[in-house]
């Protein structure tokens, strides 16, 4: 499986520590309430909010290099606005790992 | 100097934004914002020359936010849906299309439109003849002005002509001609009964129509989309069976 990593971060600050650590602690302090926001609104069934939140997602999902979890939010969110969660399962895998990632930095 | 805001209701975009900019020397940011109302205060009491602004907020999207402005700036769209492509093309003040995350490379490529666009090399005559009777308005041609020379350019050559931010792509049979532009300036000098305007960014030539189906004409190779008010016009222009 596809592996959160900082590729994008470290080509983005390109050597500018500072800011490498400024992105990192916010997506550290965003992805939590983003996430909480989105099981909110899938426990609710409340599709079309979660594929809001789904977008949304989707930019921290490239944020820590994850292309096929990328192309993953996008069907997710499809699949949300359709009224529909069958991809909930692998989305949450991908979520579970990057919530790891992002802890253990 | 470009003077830019930066509109995005996420902070790791706003700062991923921001950080860009910092890279560019020409640009120059004054402030960034978390919604589109705090962007339309500002707005209202400074002059800023770009707007990098994500088209997906709660309440007021990006494309809601242009429309509450009387005179936008240039703006460059960020956003992590390429969907909202077409829409974009409507809105002449939308100079690029960025899809999140964003690099650096794709970054500067955006910028570097944005400065052409602001320094424009052509300008158009349009429909001006070589003595310069700007106002004449020819059935058959019109003269656009491309790097210090009056172009001819035939009616009956003419595809389409689309609105690319401050400039108008004119496609013809032998060439396509980019010129400084607006698509209502053009208009103005083109013989009605061979052009139709049939979306805010595109005038085509009906003569040249292939197929049409619900919303879209093709033309040569073009698919162009039709806007809801301009296709009854298009309708009653065909000699329908």
């Amino acid at each position: 499986m596809e592996q959160p990593n900082l590729n994008y971060i470290k080509e983005l600050a390109a050597g500018d520590v500072t800011f490498e650590q400024k992105l990192i602690q916010i997506v550290k302090t965003e992805l939590p309430d983003e996430i909480a926001t989105y099981e909110l609104n899938i426990s609710n069934n409340a599709f079309a909010k979660a594929a809001e939140n789904v977008h949304k997602l989707k930019h921290k999902l490239g944020i820590v290099g994850l292309v096929e979890g990328y192309d993953l939010a996008i069907s997710f969110e499809e699949e949300l606005k359709l009224g529909k969660n069958d991809l909930k399962e692998q989305f949450d895998i991908v979520l579970l790992s990057v919530v790891h990632f992002i802890n253990d930095l | 100097m470009l003077n830019c805001i930066i509109v995005d209701d996420e902070t790791a975009a706003r700062t991923i934004v921001s950080h860009l900019c910092n890279q560019v020397d020409s640009l120059q940011v004054m402030d960034e914002f978390p919604n589109a109302m705090q962007a339309i205060k500002f707005l209202n009491k400074n002059d800023v020359d770009l707007i990098f602004l994500d088209i997906h907020m709660p309440d007021f999207t990006g494309f809601d936010f242009i429309d509450t402005l009387k005179d936008p700036p240039k703006i460059v769209l960020t956003t992590s849906d390429k969907n909202f492509a077409i829409e974009a093309f409507e809105y002449d003040c939308i100079i690029d299309y960025l899809v999140k995350p964003i690099t650096l490379p794709r970054f500067l490529k955006a910028v570097q439109k944005v400065e052409n666009a602001a320094t424009a090399p052509t300008s158009i005559t349009a429909a001006a003849t070589p003595s310069g009777q700007a106002d004449t308005v020819s059935e058959k041609e019109m003269y656009v002005n491309i790097d210090r020379r009056l172009i001819k350019i035939e009616f009956e050559k003419v595809y389409l002509i689309e609105a690319k931010g401050d400039y108008i792509l004119i496609k013809t049979e032998d060439k396509n001609y980019t010129v400084h532009s607006t698509l209502k300036k053009i208009e103005e000098k083109l013989p009605v009964s061979l052009f139709l305007k049939v979306h805010r960014s595109f005038i085509i030539n009906i003569t040249k129509i292939v197929d049409i189906e619900d919303n879209s004409v093709l033309i040569a190779r073009d698919v162009i989309p039709i806007s809801r008010s301009n296709r009854p016009e298009l309708m009653k222009r065909l000699n329908l069976l």
